[in-house]
């Protein structure tokens, strides 16, 4: 049996690898588009939400008072004091984004402010912004003037402050932040990610098969079914696993981008049992996502209705997989690593923000295993039923 | 005369689908395949079973190469059973039927290769049988052009190659030359009298007389999935052509063929 499963597991390898087509659409294409596409949106929003260093916004200022005059001069912007009858012109401007910013402040505003009593109950002196939100520049120097006007008024009734001085006040440590960080993001990409590349190269594997009268000619060799099942199981998961992890390498690699650091987040924290943890969960979630989608593609009639079943399925792998998110990090009843997948989801979790305990991955892994070895079990079954595989 | 192939009481059922039932102008929800099916096939011969078309020739060899369960009865093939050791049955024949296709993306040399692994055939043996038919069938010439870049003919060649990859003792062929041109057709037939005169057992299931005449020692009518004669061709045809008795049978037993 053992070399029939090899003997299969090099027909499938062949198969793949040497049609060049296959291993750029599945292999180098995922990754390479997914660094391309997050570099650019990376890009886009940084484009997006940032002003051009050279740029002098066109201001405008009514009653201006002497004590801010100072601060709004060193901004990146020409003044202009606009007169009570040039104040909806200005605003036109703003509309059309001819200009970017209209202040307005209260006649004698320092002197009212001042005067100004909260226990009173009266309203307090109201400064009023005009800006247009889909005008970045307009935006951003609005934001920079509601924070040095939010600074102004706290410098008037300072009683007392929050983290004042150059102290380093927030004591999580690199390896929690990068770990946080990575625990919210990475159990989605990678669960995504290995589905979709279990999903590129089963239904072909096996539905493709069936559809093109090949798998007619395995079964009336002396083969055993489940040298058959295994082989392509294992072969597939290989595949799958180059597939998700081009999709991965692809998205580390445009996570600086994306995230708005060059810098990024350090993946040096980790220490190689995590690795080694990560890894056997991977290779383990892979065998079963493979194994269950053989299933599904064993039971369709074509690659097209394989791939519809298993659709499906990829939406359940998603919010599965966001579900530690907002599940909160609270300690998880060894009960949750016996579900399918899910257990998958929660150990990624809990490696990459260091929460984990062995025994879950062990838990994990042995589930997998057994989860994969059964479903192949139900495959080497269908194998063997005539009305599976000669359904027309 | 050794028994080499005991068919007994074989019978098969399929069940209609809607789409199928409008096919077959059928209210019946189950379709009767093969009912009650015996013959016996002895070593060195060539056994012919000829039928119209959905006579039940084809579901009878799917359920000796034990592509298909029967429904009831069995078959003996050299001592196993197709119900019981199926892939021990496997292992002894050689199977070629018009729905086994090939893998388009491999060329002749690597399904040989994988078809001969999957046999257990030794790598001394593989390379001698690959010499051999390859050059009986002209395959050496497109034996690493791909499957899928292959004329029809090509590639019936290359699968009848494939399913005599492990030099069974029984072969069944289903409708060997069917959709052939003249010579590949003649290349098939000259092969199988070769096989027969090297001892080998082959069942063969086709409609056209001629092969069976020319080729056949005995030979099995079936029509509407029984076996209405089984004897050997000169037995059944005595004085007449084989054309004439199949539709003087077929007429005896379903009436006028219009």
């Amino acid at each position: 049996m053992k070399t029939d499963m090899l003997t299969i597991i090099r027909k499938e390898f062949a198969r793949f690898f040497k049609d060049r087509s296959l291993v750029i659409t599945t292999i180098l294409l995922p990754g390479f588009l997914i660094f391309l596409i997050y570099s650019f949106m990376g890009d886009g929003m940084m484009k997006e939400f940032s002003t051009d260093e050279n740029y002098v916004a066109k201001a405008y200022v009514q009653n201006m008072p002497d004590e801010l005059s100072p601060a709004f001069d060193q901004l990146s912007a020409e003044w202009t004091v606009v007169s009570d009858s040039e104040i909806e012109d200005t605003k036109a401007l703003i509309q059309n984004k001819e200009a970017d910013v209209l202040i307005v402040f209260p006649e004698d505003f320092v002197t009212r402010v001042s005067a100004y009593d909260v226990k009173s109950g009266e309203a307090a002196p109201n400064v009023e912004i005009y800006y247009n939100s889909t005008e970045t520049e307009s935006a951003n120097l609005r934001s920079i003037l509601v924070d040095m006007l939010d600074q102004y008024e706290a410098s008037m009734a300072n009683k007392f402050d929050i983290n004042a001085g150059d102290g380093v006040f927030n004591l999580a440590s690199e390896k929690d932040m990068t770990g946080q960080i990575f625990a919210m993001l990475l159990p989605m990409l990678l669960m995504t990610f290995m589905f979709s590349g279990c999903m590129s190269v089963a239904p072909e594997s096996i539905a493709g098969e069936k559809e093109r009268g090949t798998i007619a000619t395995l079964l009336v060799t002396p083969m055993k079914r489940s040298a058959l099942a295994l082989g392509k199981v294992i072969s597939i998961s290989c595949i799958a696993l180059l597939s998700g992890l081009s999709s991965f390498i692809g998205t580390m690699l445009s996570m600086p981008k994306l995230m708005g650091t060059e810098e990024g987040v350090s993946a040096a924290v980790y220490v190689v049992t995590d690795y080694v943890m990560l890894l056997g969960i991977i290779l383990t979630t892979v065998l079963v996502m493979v194994a269950l989608i053989a299933i599904i593609s064993a039971l369709a009639k074509s690659i097209k209705a394989a791939s519809t079943a298993v659709s499906p399925l990829m939406i359940i792998v998603m919010v599965i997989s966001l579900m530690p998110m907002f599940g909160g990090d609270g300690e998880k009843s060894l009960a949750m690593f016996f579900i399918p997948l899910y257990n998958s989801v929660l150990c990624i979790h809990g490696i990459f923000s260091f929460t984990y305990q062995p025994l879950q991955i062990v838990i994990t892994i042995i589930m997998n295993l057994l989860y994969a070895g059964a479903l192949s079990w139900i495959l080497t079954r269908l194998f063997n039923n005539e009305n599976v595989m000669f359904s027309k | 005369m050794e028994e080499i192939l005991k068919v007994q009481g074989l019978k098969k059922t399929f069940k209609l689908s809607a789409k199928q039932q409008k096919i077959e102008k059928t209210n019946e929800k189950i379709k009767v395949a093969v009912n009650d099916l015996s013959f016996t096939a002895y070593r060195g011969e060539v056994f012919g079973l000829l039928g119209p078309n959905g006579a039940g020739k084809t579901t009878t060899l799917r359920m000796l190469a034990t592509l298909i369960k029967p429904d009831e009865g069995d078959a003996v093939l050299d001592g196993a059973s197709v119900v019981k050791n199926p892939e021990e049955v496997r292992s002894k024949i050689g199977f070629l039927t018009s729905e086994l296709k090939l893998e388009e993306f491999f060329t002749p040399n690597f399904l040989f290769d994988f078809f001969a692994d999957l046999h257990g055939v030794s790598p001394e043996e593989k390379n001698a049988r690959r010499k051999d038919l390859f050059e009986r069938f002209g395959i050496d010439k497109f034996a690493e052009v791909k499957v899928g870049n292959l004329s029809t003919g090509m590639k019936q060649k290359v699968s009848l190659v494939i399913s005599l990859v492990h030099d069974p003792d029984v072969i069944i062929f289903d409708e060997p030359t069917n959709g052939l041109d003249v010579l590949t057709a003649k290349v098939v037939t000259d092969f199988l009298v070769d096989l027969k005169e090297q001892g080998k057992t082959i069942i063969v299931s086709t409609h056209i007389f001629n092969l069976i005449e020319k080729i056949c020692d005995r030979v099995g009518i079936i029509v509407e999935g029984q076996m209405v004669v089984c004897d050997t061709l000169s037995a059944i045809t005595g004085d007449k052509s084989l054309e004439e008795r199949f539709f003087e049978i077929y007429e005896e037993k379903v009436g006028s063929i219009a």
